[in-house]
């Protein structure tokens, strides 16, 4: 069986590749592509490490075919700073120690500024449902919950 | 293999499994060739946040994935009679941005957006939901209450379906080889109407609902029920219609008496299983109390006052 | 310069908040973690796992399975060499199976091919012949005497006859008259608990990449926690000499005591020295639950008496913890912890470890200790329950200090419990008002902690830069911590100090990174490293000056006269001193090796109010505060994370998670729907206060903090629950259908 070509826009990229029909998104990410930042913690959309965004929307890339993709845009972790500039919330991250092995935060990075994106001044709650569907072990979610609303409010005020 | 209008790629003979072919038919009339042809195993691609877990689990390994989420209007939601008409590949998340159909079928929409997390509702389908027929399906019992009909589509043309006749067991529905559906009717509403749903889930998010209940009411001006319908989600094979359940609350403002019927019929109507999820005892007891929480929520949302 | 051993108490970086130094990599995704590298020639390597709870392996035909398009290697339990040592040897069995499959999962069989795809279609060629048995999964069943044996020949010399084989070994701790004690309760309340087994549930699976020489050379590529640990079991099970194999850490996703030993890469080695080429597995979230280390479940009944006062005289705890299928040990640290938090005249606590047909526990944060802290808190509360008395001042008449003789043996030097009760009585918390439905519930917890061996290497660079090569691998933020400690120490600022985790070839041996040690051990070598530094950097300059050695003092980064008997000569800085260095004799650097002892313990206590939906058994968390004993905590905001992250966990414990098995033996969830960890939306803001009773074993007074903190939430839920619903529960996890039932009864 022949692979099949599929032509792409990652990360403000023109990208193509070849992949089998059955490789996930995120196999094609990892595997070929060289963009490792999207992280496979369970392969069937429970956790959340392997979010990008596909057409703006915010998605697990374990759960979309390497194949689906042909003429969209996708963004990774790897497109989130501006070459030596952390997007607000990478920094406040890293200031507020919201990541400790840091395995889930690529994932939850994409999935907050997702969100940021949509509600500007989203409540603790609305932050939390949002983050649902992306697991952390290491930090019980509060340094991560009060680390997006700190940038959600440096975002606002800029 | 009907070639016509889609771009298939032939099958390469290796001596290990021969690879899944995926195609995107161009018209509805390929798409139903192409899985009328189809020998193997086959399935449909929408949202793919079903498929794909069962792909990757080697639960099923499709010969074919047929793509038809590019197909006209599968990515609309248009006004239709007073109502609306859901294109089948239209996300959960697209599905609550509508203003017009959250407030005409709020508990359709709170079903269908409680499926898994942000990421799974910005790409899983009401329809996907529908025909995966898990018995805890969360899109479901809200479509039943709504009376939605299914537009399936197959070898000879377009028929629909009412949502309820579509799951016939677990894992399977009632579509015929070759048919698949395009869109979900929902009926335009009277004044003084609205649903709910609701699910218990041991958690706050993420995990399958444990037990289920939609509830839609229609009143009249004074808050009398004049239309009820009640189906349960998780309690038996597939979603449960519960007609007694209804009718109890017919010609009532939800008081005690008619909640405590409608509370005996929804447990009545249980026939769960004992499962990693849940108990047979604490579906059925849950059952009851979503039936009734749900109930005084679409009350409330119809303008009823208790 | 003296070099005493001389605790220091007022500090300018230690206690402040840096920015750790691998935030950039982690936040721009270009941390490599265990699954994120390739190698030129790389093959995929894929595990055939039992199907089977129990059976005996009667053949194992891989012939098709080699024959397969791109397989390039296929290995069995007869590849692997035969360790004389039952450590190892279980190790070797756990990794590939032997004579038996004994648990759903085992890993039978591997291959490796140049694809994906193609191990996996190799992998179903292989015909592996299975003679069925027996299987027993329960903790209780597994000891009755007719149970299914798992193993035969495993119980220690201490176990009496007429047990199940299956009970391997059997611990006893206390002290004093439990008769006489008991006699002198005015209440005295027994309970029996039992508990799942739960995951550590890391989000990273494990992950290596592997090559292998037939010359017996190789290197490994993966996700640990320790390293030096990898390397002895690949070199025990490969049957290669360990300086030959070069082992190093990734980045890791999560450890929590799961990747404390080796499942694949033993594996991976095998493959690569029969492919002859580098070798990648990585492991998938099923194969982590049902085949990596979850922890033990147990059965335990504890028996507490009571004063009417609330002095509790006597105790006795009774713990059956089953750990797999292999003998295990953590029913001790569980028996050793379960009364350490009291000052008792009569304590007895006797384990029994069980073999059961389950995959091989390994360490969960604190292993042993929430299950049995767990029960015996739950004891206590309930008699302050029935005896109408405030369950903090119970624990405060009733606590460990310094001079306590504890339940497990040492008598207690300076610790934490009482600072942090009375912390947690002064707090707002403790007197909120309640609403309906609601309940409060709080329980002790604590943690030995532990030294260990350590090696640390600090080289003064020549540009006045500090590198520090340790080698534990950092789960928790330790790299900052180090640098931290040995920019105090020099007196530079945390900026010049850069500090990495070396692979194996680069230090001496390294335990593992767990008993929360890294802060305290490595910590403390760091600390003398560079104090040996310090020492040879006067030398040099005591040197130029042309003065004694002890003329010369260091402080805040500088070499200085010490006295005005010195002379008068300018400070030299670190820069200045490292930068002519090459001229006063070379490079300077200090080094330490240490087993190190003097670990200070952690209690900790928690605090929590939770709401019961009467009608569904659902229990929401209202508020939950945390107040532990960090000795002196390195940088507050790893301290903080340590507790939050272990409370959640051990939240998860309590309400939802929990490993479910069918009567065929086989999980049945084994994935991250099914296996319920706390997401987001289920927790408020977890507050933390840190308190610190200094530690006097390290020079700063650091305790280790990241075990504790999973200990206390197990009982502090339940009896918050039992308060809030009316119903103490006395099985775990307390899922909605447990506590609806027991509601209903």
């Amino acid at each position: 069986m022949k692979m099949i070509p599929v032509e792409t826009t990652i990360n403000g990229d023109r990208t193509e590749f070849l992949c089998n029909s059955d490789e996930s998104l995120l196999d094609v990410l990892r595997d070929r592509l060289g963009l490792t930042g999207a992280k496979e913690g369970c392969g069937t959309g429970d956790c959340g490490a392997c979010s990008v965004t596909l057409n703006g929307r915010l998605v697990c890339s374990c759960l979309v075919l390497g194949v689906e993709v042909d003429g969209a845009e996708v963004e990774t972790i790897e497109g989130m700073a501006d070459g030596e500039m952390l997007h607000p919330l990478q920094r406040i991250f890293i200031e507020e120690a919201a990541l400790q092995c840091g395995i889930c935060t690529p994932g939850i990075l994409i999935a907050a500024k997702s969100l940021l994106e949509k509600n500007p001044d989203p409540t603790d709650t609305e932050v939390r449902y949002w983050l649902a569907g992306n697991l952390c072990r290491c930090t019980g979610y509060d340094k991560i919950i009060k680390a997006v609303q700190k940038a959600a409010a440096e975002m606002r005020a800029a | 293999m009907h070639e016509s209008g889609c771009a298939a790629f032939a099958p390469f003979a290796e001596s290990w499994k021969t690879q899944m072919r995926y195609v995107k038919p161009e018209s509805f009339e390929a798409a139903s060739a192409v899985l009328v042809a189809e020998q193997g195993i086959a399935r449909i691609l929408t949202g793919g946040t079903d498929v794909l877990v069962m792909l990757k689990a080697e639960v099923v390994e499709p010969d074919l994935m047929v793509d038809i989420k590019h197909l006209p209007g599968m990515r609309d939601i248009v006004s239709e009679d007073g109502g609306y008409r859901i294109g089948a590949a239209v996300s959960s998340a697209q599905l609550g941005e509508h203003a017009g159909v959250k407030a005409m079928w709020p508990g359709v929409v709170e079903g269908a957006e409680l499926i898994g997390s942000t990421q799974v509702q910005n790409r899983a389908t009401m329809v996907g939901n529908l025909c995966t027929a898990s018995p805890a399906a969360d899109s479901v019992p809200a479509l039943v209450t709504a009376n939605a009909m299914a537009r399936v589509h197959g070898p000879d043309g377009a028929r629909d379906v009412p949502v309820v006749d579509i799951p016939i067991a677990p894992g399977k529905t009632s579509l015929l080889k070759g048919e698949f559906i395009s869109s979900i009717y929902l009926p335009a509403r009277p004044d003084h109407a609205a649903d709910a749903y609701l699910r218990f889930i041991p958690r706050t998010e993420m995990d399958i609902a444990v037990s289920s209940a939609a509830v839609s009411l229609e009143l009249d001006a004074s808050g009398t029920v004049t239309a009820a319908c009640v189906a349960l989600g998780a309690v038996a094979p597939t979603v449960r219609l519960v007609p007694d359940a209804g009718a109890a609350l017919i010609g009532t403002k939800l008081d005690a008496a008619a909640i405590a019927g409608l509370v005996a019929a929804a447990e009545a109507a249980c026939s769960p299983i004992t499962d990693k999820r849940g108990t047979i005892e604490f579906r059925t007891k849950t059952a009851g109390v979503l039936a009734k929480r749900a109930a005084h929520i679409a009350y409330s949302r119809a303008g009823g006052k208790t | 310069m003296a070099l005493d051993h001389q605790a220091k108490r007022d500090f300018k970086v230690v206690g402040t908040r840096v920015a750790r130094p691998d935030g950039i990599d982690k936040v721009t995704g270009k941390a490599a973690y265990g699954a994120d590298i390739t190698a030129p020639g790389m093959l995929f390597g894929r595990i055939l796992r039992s199907p089977h709870a129990h059976a005996r392996i009667k053949s194992i035909d891989v012939s098709e399975a080699a024959k397969a398009p791109g397989v390039k290697a296929v290995v069995t339990s007869a590849d692997l060499a035969s360790p004389d040592d039952e450590y190892y040897a279980d190790i070797r069995d756990n990794c590939l199976a032997r004579e038996k499959v004994l648990y759903d999962g085992h890993a039978v069989a591997a291959v490796a091919a140049t694809s994906k795809a193609a191990a996996k279609a190799a992998i179903r060629l292989i015909k592996v012949d299975y003679e069925i048995l027996p299987h027993v999964t329960d903790v209780d069943e597994a000891m009755k005497p007719d149970a299914p044996v798992v193993q035969e020949g495993r119980a220690l010399e201490n176990v009496p006859a007429g047990m199940s084989q299956n009970v391997t070994s059997h611990f006893e701790f206390g002290h004093g008259d439990l008769d006489a004690g008991f006699a002198k309760a005015d209440k005295i309340i027994e309970r029996t608990f039992k508990t799942a087994a739960t995951h550590q549930g890391y989000i990273e699976p494990q992950a290596c990449m592997a090559s292998l020489g037939t010359d017996g050379r190789g290197e490994v590529w993966c996700c640990t926690q320790g390293q030096y640990m990898v390397r002895a079991n690949c070199a025990e099970v490969l049957g290669i000499e360990a300086s030959q194999l070069r082992v190093i850490s990734s980045e890791i996703g999560g450890g929590f005591g799961g990747k404390t030993t080796t499942f694949i890469e033993p594996v991976a080695l095998a493959l690569s020295r029969k492919s002859g080429k580098p070798v990648k597995i990585v492991m998938t979230r099923e194969e982590v639950l049902r085949a990596t280390g979850p922890t033990v479940s147990t059965s335990m009944d504890i028996k507490i008496g009571m004063t009417n006062e609330g002095r509790i005289t006597a105790a006795r705890g009774e713990l059956r913890y089953q750990g797999g299928a292999f003998p295990c040990g953590t029913v001790e640290f569980g028996a050793q912890a379960a009364f350490a938090a009291y000052d008792l005249e009569a304590v007895q606590t006797l384990g029994w470890n069980v073999m059961t047909n389950r995959p091989k526990e390994i360490a969960y944060r604190a292993p042993g200790a929430p299950t049995s802290i767990y029960a015996v808190e739950s004891v206590v509360d309930e008699l302050c329950q029935e005896l109408g008395l405030d369950p903090l001042d119970v624990r405060l008449l009733n606590a460990a200090r310094k001079g306590t003789l504890s339940a497990y043996g040492p008598t207690f030097n300076e610790i934490g419990l009482v600072a942090t009760l009375e912390a947690a009585k002064a707090h707002p918390h403790y007197n909120a008002p309640l609403g309906p439905n609601q309940g409060r519930g709080l329980s002790c917890g604590f943690w030995f902690n532990f030294g260990g061996n350590t090696c640390v290497s600090l080289n003064i660079n020549d540009d006045g830069t500090i590198g520090v090569v340790e080698g534990n691998p950092d789960i928790g933020g330790s790299r900052a911590s180090i640098s931290m400690m040995a920019a105090e120490e020099l007196g530079v600022p945390y900026d010049k100090v850069r500090t990495v985790i070396a692979d194996t070839t680069s230090l001496g041996f390294n335990d593992v990174t767990d008993g929360s040690r890294v802060t305290f051990a490595v910590g403390l070598a760091t600390i003398k490293a560079a104090r040996a530094a310090i020492q040879e950097m006067c030398k040099r300059v005591a040197k130029i000056w042309g003065i004694d050695e002890d003329a010369v003092l260091w402080e805040d980064g500088f070499a200085k006269p010490s006295g005005p008997n010195a002379g008068t000569h300018p400070p030299m800085s670190l820069a200045e001193i490292a930068a002519i260095a090459g001229n006063t004799g070379g490079p300077i650097a200090g080094h330490h090796e240490v087993n190190a002892d003097g670990a200070g313990v952690s209690f900790g206590v928690h605090l929590v109010d939770t709401e019961v939906d009467p009608e569904t058994g659902a229990t929401k968390i209202l508020r939950y505060t945390i107040f532990q004993d960090a000795g002196k905590a390195v940088h507050p905001d790893y301290v903080e994370g340590q507790m939050q992250g272990g409370a959640v966990q051990g939240i998860g414990w309590a309400l939802n998670e929990e490993y479910i098995y069918g009567e065929d033996g086989r999980l049945q969830n084994a994935g991250f729907l099914d296996y319920r960890i706390p997401v987001a939306s289920d927790l408020p803001s977890i507050e933390t206060v840190i308190l610190e009773i200094p530690n006097p074993g390290h020079p700063y007074g650091v305790r280790g903090v990241g075990e504790t903190p999973i200990v206390p939430p197990l009982a502090a839920i339940s009896n918050a629950v039992s308060r809030a619903a009316g119903v103490r529960m006395t099985e775990l996890p307390m899922s909605p259908p447990r506590l609806l039932k027991a509601m209903s009864a």
